[in-house]
């Protein structure tokens, strides 16, 4: 017994040092292009101005990318998250202008309930394409990809139905707050994001649920003889990735007073470029928020940098895809160690 | 006896079924459906998914996924017109060659790290497809060729045809099919192309066997970039213009027509004449939805059914034969 005992703990011990090396390598990288940039664009860079417009447009793709972890720790992925989150932030826009446009004699207390139930409408919207993700996936046992791939065709689809291609505009100014407000000196989104990360950092770390998504991640067969409800935890995942999914959705309408069938299409790949560096591991059973949390600030520092370098976001999109293919790269060597 | 019932089980007889009935109630609809013009049509519209078609089929049944290829198609096609036009030369040999080996280049760079990093295809062809766009628009340029600046020795080839009937049938379609059985000998008579499919069905074994597994999936990449390449360019001399940021979305009619055609993702299986009649399949329902009088704007969402309709049926037909 003893002897388990203890090589349970240097288990442990050593897990918990391979994940710190990984946080520590990601922090090293933001730091190294922090000063990379401030050195390069010392004027642009190293301005307030600067920072506190990258706390308002990181969170969405933050969020996008912690919905796409959840669907990587179980070995899968979740294509359809931009799908998702245009669709969210459409209906919501559809609800705003076509089914239940505002009030003027309404007054604030009216304004904010019209807002709620848009909010309402658009994460319902996710939970119910989650759980047709989920449903494809662990009760069709269709994988991921494709299941993923064709819903989020079809949701992509359905946003060009209801637009019929131009963006809808016209979202109540309360919504508007969601993306663009201030409380407390800090930008509601950053505020939104910090909420799910801690949520779902603790869900995972701390409840069954996220316990049984590694497991299950880490060895499905084991999973199943383990007696792990293994249908219902992939579906809850997906589920939660959808909700989350629309969340971002809400956050991006709500920053750009838009919502559009097309909006945000290289999210995918930066989203995906996220959860690798924030060291996910894309076959399953790894994943930590905190890394993703570092992953979406270094690439946000970048982006901003290279957009004061006045590179092309063509140039951009090369390199995002460069970065994904290097750090697969670097990981794959590390593995090999 | 025994013959018959292999043939019924077979998943190219289910989609070649369902063709006929479709084409059968779409004549019925509306019996312009059967003219000639029409059908040849439909058949011309088959040639470029087609040929990408076959190309996902070869990373398919090696057990990966694609989905760089119509980044690659774009680089092949803009690349090599561009370089036509800057040097005035009046063949097409020369040309097809030269975008069937840039795709060819493409192809090889995913293989380089499936193969050598044991990296997930997917997130591989995500990441080149980003870097092979990136680079054509960022560095090559935006712009359009368009027909007046486009090389008539590719218009001419494009615009060839046959007279059958007194309809023009493109003669684009006996290239494609010439294509088909090309891959299909490949991949079904020679050991190369035999080892994709040991590859695809189990890698480990493959290797025991003997196979240099290595060499198979630098093949089926290579081949797959190749035969994007070589589309990308076709689609050009067919559509008379030549658009860096075409073949957008490209990705998901292909899956779809392939998967249809009764290939599964999960590798070793897939045949070219199932990938050949899902992409007819495909093409109709989508050109049906036109005749219908159906907004086209429902085309993405019917796409997407279609993907996890196929792909539900496979997954349940793989499972009761494993059963």
């Amino acid at each position: 017994m003893r002897g388990k005992d203890t090589m349970d703990k240097r288990l442990d011990l050593s897990r918990f040092i391979s994940r710190d090396n990984n946080i520590l390598q990601l922090l090293v990288i933001t730091a190294l292009i922090f000063a990379l940039m401030s050195w390069l664009e010392p004027n642009k860079f190293l301005r307030y101005y600067n920072f506190e417009s990258i706390s308002f447009i990181f969170p969405e793709l933050g969020i996008v990318a912690i919905a796409m972890m959840l669907a990587m720790l179980t070995g899968g992925i979740d294509l359809s998250v931009i799908g998702i989150a245009n669709l969210a932030g459409i209906l919501a826009g559809v609800f705003f202008t076509r089914i239940y446009p505002g009030d003027p004699s309404a007054g604030m207390a009216g304004e904010i309930a019209r807002v709620a139930a848009g909010v309402m409408l658009a994460l319902g919207v996710g939970l119910i394409a989650g759980t047709l993700n989920g449903l494809l996936i662990a009760k069709g046992r269709i994988t991921p990809i494709l299941a993923t791939l064709g819903t989020g065709q079809m949701f992509t689809g359905l946003c060009m139905v209801l637009t019929g291609g131009p963006a809808i505009v016209g979202f109540p100014a309360y919504w508007g707050l969601i993306g663009n407000g201030k409380l407390f000196g800090i930008a509601v989104p950053l505020l939104l994001f910090l909420a799910v990360a801690v949520l779902i950092a603790v869900m995972l770390t701390k409840t069954p649920f996220g316990l049984n998504l590694f497991l299950i991640g880490t060895n499905p067969r084991a999973a199943v003889f383990a007696g792990l409800k293994t249908e219902r935890m992939v579906l809850w995942s997906y589920m939660l990735s959808g909700t989350l999914a629309a969340l971002a959705g809400i956050v991006l309408s709500g920053r750009t007073n838009a919502a559009k069938s097309d909006y945000g299409n290289s999210y995918l790949l930066q989203a995906v470029l996220i959860c690798v560096l924030g060291g996910t591991n894309p076959a399953g059973g790894r994943g930590t928020v905190l890394g993703i949390a570092i992953a979406v600030i270094a690439l946000m520092l970048l982006a901003s940098g290279f957009q004061m370098m006045r590179f092309s976001n063509h140039l951009i999109d090369f390199i995002w895809g460069g970065f994904l293919l290097l750090v697969m790269v670097l990981n794959a060597f590390r593995n090999r160690e | 006896m025994d013959r018959l019932k292999t043939l019924l089980r077979r998943s190219e007889t289910a989609v070649f079924v369902i063709v006929v009935l479709i084409m059968v109630l779409i004549g019925a609809i509306n019996p312009a459906f059967w003219q000639a013009d029409n059908l040849f049509n439909l058949l011309r519209a088959n040639v470029i998914i087609g040929i990408m078609a076959l190309s996902v089929l070869t990373v398919m049944i090696s057990g990966g996924i694609d989905v760089s290829f119509p980044a690659f198609a774009a680089a092949a096609m803009y690349l090599t017109v561009l370089a036509m036009e800057a040097t005035g030369y009046q063949g097409v040999v020369l040309p097809f060659i030269g975008a069937t080996l840039i795709g060819l280049v493409c192809g090889l760079f995913n293989a380089v790290f499936i193969s050598t990093f044991r990296m997930i295809p997917l997130i591989v062809t995500l990441g080149s497809a980003s870097v092979v766009r990136g680079l054509l628009l960022g560095l090559v340029g935006t712009s359009i060729v368009n027909i007046d600046r486009m090389p008539p020795a590719l218009i001419a080839f494009g615009r060839s045809s046959l007279d059958i009937g007194g309809a023009k049938l493109s003669a684009m379609v006996f290239v494609y099919l010439g294509l088909a059985v090309l891959v299909w000998l490949f991949l079904t008579r020679t050991m190369t192309g035999r080892s994709i499919f040991a590859y695809g069905d189990d890698a480990e074994s493959a290797k025991r066997v003997g196979f240099n597994t290595r060499r198979t999936v630098y093949v089926a990449y290579g081949l797959a970039g190749a035969l994007a390449g070589f589309a990308g360019l076709l689609h050009s001399s067919m559509i008379w213009l030549a658009n860096p940021r075409d073949f957008v979305g490209y990705e998901l009619d292909v899956i779809a027509a392939v998967v249809l055609g009764g290939a599964s993702i999960f590798g070793g299986r897939g045949s070219v004449l199932g990938t050949v009649l899902g992409v007819f399949l495909l093409v109709l329902i989508k050109n049906s939805l036109i005749i219908m009088r159906i907004d086209n704007t429902w085309q993405g969402v019917v796409v997407g059914c279609v993907i996890v309709l196929a792909t539900a049926l496979t997954a349940w037909r793989d499972r009761k034969a494993a059963a």
